[in-house]
């Protein structure tokens, strides 16, 4: 364990350098004991903090918060033993329009990987993916682990705009955009699930620790459940299998 | 009530304020005011709260005009504003003070000054927070006015103009010594070479800056080797460096991702971040290493400045009289000498 300095307002405990559960299993630890910490008050000037693959990041006000307290905080959470309680694992299941329009990259992977786009599409459904992290974007998850054979690099030429609900791949990871922005990454097909809405009690759809896997669906299918997600027929919550 | 009408939006403007805490871990980002203390102080010569949402103004061409009241506006910022009264007729608008539009007055802003972003605080400028900010964080349409930039024909609900014009005596100015870096948290990713390239040569702010982050030209710093041009992501906050694979850095600022993939030399500290963030394309930008500690010491530093310069702000008699007292006491204007009363006039110049 490193704890690294990001400038005067933030430091990052870093447990490792690659994607691996045993290093997520001590973020998940150290986020559970700075929240006990938090919730007994005695912090002054600890703003955030931001779990991500194999770090937690620490977000201060260098003003107000006293810095060797808190990294003394930390050192002290992460030596003693915590019981990582294990919260029941939430389980969804999200439909997807793969290729074509929505998914306009999906022949080029399956070129590269030496497969049928339809082999894609059967790779890509046939297993869960863990959300490692939110971020980038608000609510964009970082699922892994993509099969082998669909490991690809990122694209050369990021496109400037990928639309809302793009799913994709690059390397281990996938991803559903929430948003239109810029991005790198595969477009296999699309996903109408509404990942993040400030106006829910918990915004992001996902959290990091659940499982997702993909259920491909017609352009009809699709069609429907887009119109019932507009009238409030459908909630995001009925794509949840088991919590 | 009054309202401030957007009658054009300029380049870019939006509605922030002190930016969005705590929900970094769900992705999302800060927002709020490229610089805070031009935020405050825009605030603080309208008699609203510090932390209150006020006009962030990137690169000039907004304007704005008063509707069913009078609406106390101010200018944070070494602008060149324009008032329009209702027939027309322009005279110019003083910044870093207070001013009351009257019903079909206008305001214009020609130009931000050495900066690019000037701050124009709206007395009572009343919106609805989302998730804890006014912040306008428009990719994902969160905050401000309808989750955008503000767009011609906008309506800004404001309370109507009430208490006295206030004027900051003395300005800040913007210094151009070297912006300060603390180090990390993958400054080994780099060569030493590079690590001294970086805080031995200019650089020049590209074009492409925006309220994410800004890139830097100039040449282009070596990593390690090809395995440290990428890590796994982790997070980053405004004022991280980072440097990808074509050596070239990108400062991230108030609208920056939560987490990233590029190896970061390091931060820009937090007493420097509104400087950087508001510097113009085209200018030239010097860095300089310091210790994590003595960066929380200059954090403390500039908060004390802060709070001297709004404890400094003071009332104008009358909107149409220049208060001559606070303008001589308070060298308003450098090197200035009063012609009736030389004694009092700043020789610093001489």
């Amino acid at each position: 364990m490193r704890i690294l300095d990001l400038g005067d307002t933030a430091f990052t405990v870093e447990f490792g350098d690659r994607i691996d559960p045993a290093l997520q299993a001590q973020v998940n630890a150290l986020d559970a004991a700075l929240s006990a910490a938090a919730g007994a008050g005695h912090l002054p000037g600890l703003i955030e903090w931001v779990p991500t693959f194999r770090s937690l990041t620490v977000i201060l006000d260098p003003v107000v918060a006293d810095r060797t307290a808190i990294e003394a905080l930390v050192r002290d959470c992460l030596s003693r033993h915590h019981d990582t309680q294990s919260t029941p694992v939430r389980q969804w299941r999200l439909p997807v329009i793969y290729g074509g329009e929505s998914g306009p990259d999906l022949v080029s992977v399956a070129q590269a990987a030496g497969l049928t786009p339809d082999e894609v599409i059967a790779r890509h459904t046939a297993q869960d993916y863990v959300v490692y992290m939110l971020g980038f974007l608000p609510g964009f998850p970082f699922m892994g682990d993509v099969p082998s054979a669909l490991r690809l690099p990122r694209r050369a030429e990021p496109r400037v705009r990928v639309p809302a609900g793009s799913v994709a791949i690059a390397n281990a990871m996938t991803a559903i955009y929430p948003w239109e922005s810029p991005g790198g990454w595969h477009l296999l097909g699309r996903c109408p699930a509404p990942l993040f809405d400030p106006a829910r009690e918990v915004p992001a759809l996902l959290a990091a620790g659940d499982r997702v896997g993909f259920e491909a669906v017609s352009a009809t299918d699709m069609a429907d459940i887009e119109a019932d997600l507009a009238a409030g027929r459908l909630d995001p919550q009925d794509w949840l299998v088991s919590s | 009530m009054s309202q401030l009408t957007v009658l054009s939006p300029g380049v870019m403007s939006t509605i922030q304020d002190v930016g969005r805490r705590g929900w970094r871990r769900a992705g999302v980002p800060w927002s709020g005011a490229l610089d805070a203390a031009l935020l405050a102080l825009a605030n603080a010569l309208v008699g609203n709260a510090l932390d209150a949402p006020a006009i962030e103004c990137l690169d000039g061409g907004l304007k704005l005009g008063a509707t069913d009241g009078p609406v106390m506006v101010s200018i944070a910022g070494d602008a060149s504003i324009d008032r329009i009264d209702q027939g027309g007729a322009v005279s110019s608008m003083a910044p870093w003070r207070s001013h009351v539009l009257a019903p079909g007055e206008q305001l214009r802003l020609r130009d931000t000054g050495d900066r690019r972003v000037c701050m124009i605080g709206v007395a009572g400028l009343s919106l609805a927070p989302v998730l804890g900010s006014c912040a306008t964080y428009a990719r994902a349409h969160l905050g401000g006015f309808d989750g955008r930039a503000l767009a011609a024909g906008d309506r800004l609900p404001a309370a109507d103009a009430a208490g006295p014009i206030r004027l900051l005596p003395s300005p800040p100015t913007v210094s151009n010594t070297p912006i300060r870096v603390v180090p990390g948290p993958q400054s080994d990713h780099f060569t030493g070479a590079a690590r001294e390239r970086f805080v031995s040569q200019t650089w020049q702010v590209s074009p492409e800056a925006d309220r994410m982050g800004l890139r830097l030209a100039g040449e282009a710093l070596a990593h390690v080797d090809a395995a440290h041009r990428e890590i796994v992501s982790d997070a980053v906050v405004p004022g991280a460096i980072q440097v990808p694979g074509n050596g070239l850095p990108i400062v991230l600022l108030a609208d920056s991702q939560t987490a990233g993939g590029y190896p970061k030399i390091g931060t820009v500290i937090s007493a420097d971040l509104g400087r950087m963030g508001t510097l113009k394309p085209g200018t030239q930008v010097h860095f300089e290493w310091i210790g994590v500690d003595a960066a929380i010491e200059a954090a403390r530093v500039a908060a004390a400045q802060r709070a001297t310069l709004i404890s400094g702000i003071r009332s104008v008699r009358d909107d149409s009289v220049v208060d001559l007292d606070a303008l001589y006491g308070n060298n308003l204007l450098s090197g200035m000498v009063n012609a009736l009363n030389p004694d009092t006039g700043d020789k610093s110049d001489a």
